[in-house]
């Protein structure tokens, strides 16, 4: 019976943030797949305010919400190198910032794009690019958004890596400028490629077929 | 840094902001002495618009120069830097997990519940009511389980996950008089209740929220302003 165990779905960008902290940090764990069409009464029982992924369940205490799980797994395996977080409190402080701007701004702002169209698409668009600026001037000097090596906010970005290529084939537009985001493009491709990182990625055709039907059911349409 | 003098710390801030008050609170926990620059309603300092270039929001606070936004981003940082003060977050890894996760529901789905409250009207604002309460209810369980019979989230004192909520107070209430609703109420809420009255009653929290009289009529003025009682601050 596994100490450790993640309640995931295939293709949850979320759940895949915690897939990379456990595999960056060594730690064994086991993987239940849940089918959210169709939840698990594991999956209600441990997370029953939002009935989603990721949970991680650890000696049967579940935890939900992916950058709490993330800060929870650094604290509890300290010993386990390498810290996704750094040990001064306003480099710490940064880190977290970075992590949740993806979540609050970044990421709601790639969805809009995504289910838009037209007018109201561009205006996305426009809005996602201007906060990824912010990205771009955190990347100079740097390999990852943590330094040398992958840590917290690159766990947080991360989906970047894999999810903007399939929202532009999907969409037909692109989303992050190659010449715009030079430091951003690389970080993705390093990233993408990164040791524990590089195995873990979910099928594109797969990504693909599921979020061409995704926006075929979401769209919104212009007001005429 | 045990020492530091009060220039050295500085909160851009207003008095209304729930999150301004958890940072006061937090500071007030460690007995840090800091100066509290007001910004003014309807326009953004110079300072806030560079110490804040992202959200060009409040709470910030600047700390030997650095500045560090989003206010329960902040209240981590003062408990992980005036580090021989009292703990504002548990020690124990799965219990701070606890307090962060319903830190954050507050954030994503209480208080954007509650502030939905005093624009809706009729059917839906009964729904609204019954969808806050709902989470109240959460937050009851999750404070009878944290508590463990004590008086706050954090036990004998105050914790990160009571300056979460706790900050939030002083709407609630001004929500509750404005909509003519009851949202913390002995039947459903009772240790809520009582935990309430011991927050606002604790030293690091006394005179930070203010009255709900004031905040109705500061509610006013930002229906004026914006055409909504509570804008996003």
């Amino acid at each position: 019976m596994a100490e450790v165990k993640l309640f995931r779905t295939w293709s949850s960008p979320f759940a895949l943030r915690i897939v990379w902290a456990l595999e960056v940090k060594g730690i064994e764990y086991e993987m239940i797949y849940e089918d959210l069409s169709n939840k698990s009464s594991m999956l209600l029982q441990y997370n029953p305010v939002y009935k989603k992924v990721p949970v991680l369940l650890h000696k049967g205490k579940p935890i939900s919400e992916s950058l709490v799980i993330l800060e929870y797994i650094e604290e509890t395996w300290k010993s386990k190198t390498p810290s996704l977080l750094p040990e001064d409190p306003y480099q710490r402080a940064m880190a977290r910032f970075w992590a949740k701007f993806g979540d609050d701004k970044i990421l709601p702002l790639i969805w809009e794009a995504f289910i838009k169209q037209g007018k109201d698409q561009e205006e996305a668009l426009v809005a996602v690019q201007e906060n990824l600026k912010y990205l771009e001037v955190e990347l100079r000097g740097k390999k990852f958004l943590g330094g040398d090596a992958v840590r917290f906010a690159d766990l947080a970005f991360g989906c970047l890596a894999n999810l903007v290529s399939v929202f532009e084939e999907v969409t037909g537009v692109t989303l992050i400028d190659r010449e715009k985001f030079p430091l951003l493009l690389t970080w993705m491709q390093n990233f993408m490629d990164a040791p524990k990182i590089r195995d873990t990625w979910p099928p594109r055709d797969k990504l693909i077929t599921k979020f061409r039907a995704l926006r075929e059911t979401l769209i919104v349409k212009e007001p005429k | 840094m045990a020492n530091s003098s009060s220039t050295d710390v500085k909160v851009l801030g207003a008095w209304p902001s729930p999150f301004v008050i958890r940072v006061r609170i937090a500071l007030n926990i460690k007995s840090v002495k800091y100066e509290f620059l007001e910004e003014t309603l309807g326009s953004k300092s110079q300072l806030l618009l560079q110490s804040n270039p992202v959200y060009k929001k409040i709470p910030v606070l600047i700390h030997g120069g650095k500045s560090i936004s989003e206010s329960l981003i902040i209240v981590q940082y003062i408990d992980e830097v005036w580090n021989s003060g009292p703990s504002i977050l548990h020690s124990d890894p799965y219990d701070r997990a606890i307090e962060r996760f319903w830190a954050a529901y507050v954030d994503d789905k209480l208080f954007p519940s509650m502030k939905l409250i005093n624009t809706a009207q009729g059917e839906e604002k009964a729904a609204i009511v019954e969808q806050a309460i709902e989470g109240l209810v959460l937050l009851e369980e999750a404070f009878q389980k944290s508590s463990k019979g004590k008086a706050f989230f954090g036990g004998d004192r105050i914790g990160f996950l009571d300056i979460a909520f706790g900050s939030m107070l002083g709407w609630l209430r001004a929500i509750e008089k404005m909509g003519g609703v009851k949202l913390l109420d002995e039947a459903k809420t009772p240790g809520l209740v009582q935990w309430a009255e011991c927050f606002c009653a604790d030293g690091a929290v006394k005179g930070i929220i203010p009255d709900t009289e004031k905040l109705v009529e500061f509610a006013k003025i930002l229906v004026k302003m914006k055409g909504a009682p509570l804008g996003k601050n």
